[in-house]
């Protein structure tokens, strides 16, 4: 095996290469996911909590569809949104179709059952442990939904880490609807499909071993600031 | 009630922030279309090199979608795409026929070959013709890897077969439905003949013990075609700048352009534009 064969030797250049197209990708890869997932937290934080303190008709079925859609097939919901935002389909007059912001959308649709169906399961356990306490204290369900939302932060970060990780990992969903056009939907997971279809096997696993480091770095992060709150706030 | 306010100002910070991102992304917007092609032409690196010659004479930016034949006529009837570049001359002119579509131009072409494990178990390097090739194939029930997936080189593939009077079918014959790079990535992992054009093949780069075993018959023509929409069936596209796309192909510089790329030093497209127009 020559170094130029090699994977790591591979990623180790493209890394300290700097590449202005590769860091382009690399910005794009994760602008897309985090605004997918920040988007997908403000919408399905508050509904999870919902779902874990009110009763209502349809509640179970609702929490088992939320289940089901974690397992949702990226190239199913890319698919979905492709017709949605195709000329032909009923949003195709905004244009959407094959830019960043299309992607954006497929995106939060996988990451939302993710965050709303874990949020729902952590609030739960906390309300069920504390719904005396809190009623005691004449709290009613609104009031109590930012309090255990609040003391359920720290799990609520892995929940929105593991969102993250299935919006930076998938890659079904945004070749579809993005495209993978060069300098404009082109992202990490679509140029590693990319390499892999031109034969090009170390770049394609060195750019895998890129995106597997800016991931860990992402999580070293998140979990640097849990530890610091948890020892600040105790 | 620290608690909630907390929670509503993260809360705040973060539509902000997802504002302030999703603006960024909606900058920086100049002339462009957006074209369905063909992967070959895409992963050969021909529209990294052309593009960029059309860019600077027009300021037209041409933003590549690179999917099987089939899938960009599909993004086309849709109204996904400006303007079409594809190689299946039968489709295509049904895409005419069909309305939508107003013309085709010959823009260049290059040729299909068979490629396959470099010890021929079924001799396929010594055939007279393609049809005889795959006869050979097909009576040593040789592994044989087909795209499957309804793209030009699929339908230019399933047209040879028939031509040869063999309904390729059995363990022997398998039908993959992926794009042509995955295609021969499968094909050189189990060691296994395949169609491929040559273009993509010649840029690939995970061969293994696949050689080219095949090539040159009259019948492995494959034609590209420039495919101008049509305006009433999706008025909203870019008509005008598709047009001036259309033209620069077929004109004196686009062909010159085709037919400066290459690979290595070997020529992949052989521009054929039949009347080379003034426009440009």
């Amino acid at each position: 095996m020559t170094a130029s064969d090699n994977p790591f030797y591979t990623a180790l250049t493209l890394i300290l290469g700097m590449d202005s197209a590769l860091i382009a990708i690399v910005m794009l890869s994760l602008k897309v996911s985090l605004i997918a997932v920040l988007t997908a937290s403000l919408l399905a934080l508050p509904l999870g909590a919902a779902l874990a303190l009110w009763r209502f008709p349809g509640r179970n079925a609702l929490i088992v569809l939320l289940n089901a859609l974690m397992g949702l097939p990226p190239v199913v919901a890319g698919l979905c949104v492709y017709l949605l935002l195709s000329r032909a389909g009923p949003l195709g007059q905004f244009g959407l179709l094959f830019t960043p912001t299309a992607m954006v959308i497929a995106q939060t649709i996988l990451v939302f059952p993710i965050i709303a169906a874990l949020t729902r399961q952590q609030v739960e356990t906390l309300h069920n442990e504390y719904a005396e306490q809190l009623r005691s204290l004449g709290l009613n369900q609104l009031r109590m939904m930012p309090t255990l939302l609040w003391d359920a932060r720290f799990g609520l970060l892995t929940v929105i880490l593991a969102g993250f990780g299935r919006a930076s990992a998938e890659v079904g969903a945004v070749m579809i609807v993005g495209g993978n056009i060069d300098g404009v939907t082109r992202v990490m997971t679509t140029s590693i499909v990319l390499e892999t279809s031109k034969g090009n096997l170390p770049l394609a696993l060195g750019l895998g071993i890129v995106l597997l480091s800016l991931v860990t770095l992402i999580n070293a992060l998140a979990h640097m600031v849990s530890e610091t709150a948890k020892r600040r706030l105790g | 009630m620290k608690k909630t306010t907390t929670l509503a100002s993260a809360g705040f910070l973060t539509s902000g922030l997802v504002g302030l991102l999703w603006s960024a992304s909606l900058l920086a917007r100049d002339d462009f279309i957006t074209l369905a092609s063909t992967t070959s032409t895409e992963n050969s690196g021909l529209f990294n090199a052309i593009i960029a010659t059309f860019t600077d004479a027009t300021g037209i930016n041409v933003r590549v979608v690179a999917v099987g034949t089939g899938q960009a006529f599909e993004i086309a009837r849709r109204g996904d795409a400006d303007s079409l570049l594809v190689h299946d001359t039968a489709g295509e002119v049904q895409f005419i026929a069909d309305g939508y579509a107003s013309e085709r131009l010959d823009v260049m072409y290059n040729d299909f070959v068979i490629v396959g494990p470099s010890d021929d178990p079924a001799d396929v390097s010594s055939s007279d013709n393609v049809a005889d090739a795959l006869v050979r194939i097909a009576e040593s029930e040789s592994p044989f890897a087909s795209r499957g997936d309804d793209s030009g080189t699929n339908r230019a593939e399933l047209r040879l077969w028939k031509d040869a009077g063999i309904t390729p079918q059995g363990a022997w014959y398998r039908e993959l439905g992926s794009g042509m790079g995955p295609t021969l990535n499968t094909a050189a992992g189990m060691n296994a003949y395949s169609f491929t054009d040559r273009a993509t093949w010649v840029a690939f780069q995970n061969p293994q013990d696949l050689v080219l075993l095949f090539e040159g018959d009259d019948a492995l023509f494959n034609q590209y075609a420039s495919v101008l929409l049509s305006e009433q069936q999706h008025p909203h596209l870019k008509h005008a700048l598709a047009a001036q796309w259309h033209q620069w192909l077929v004109s004196e510089k686009g062909q010159q352009a085709i037919a400066d790329f290459n690979v290595n030093g070997q020529p992949l497209f052989f521009p054929n534009a039949q009347s080379l127009s003034n426009t440009q």
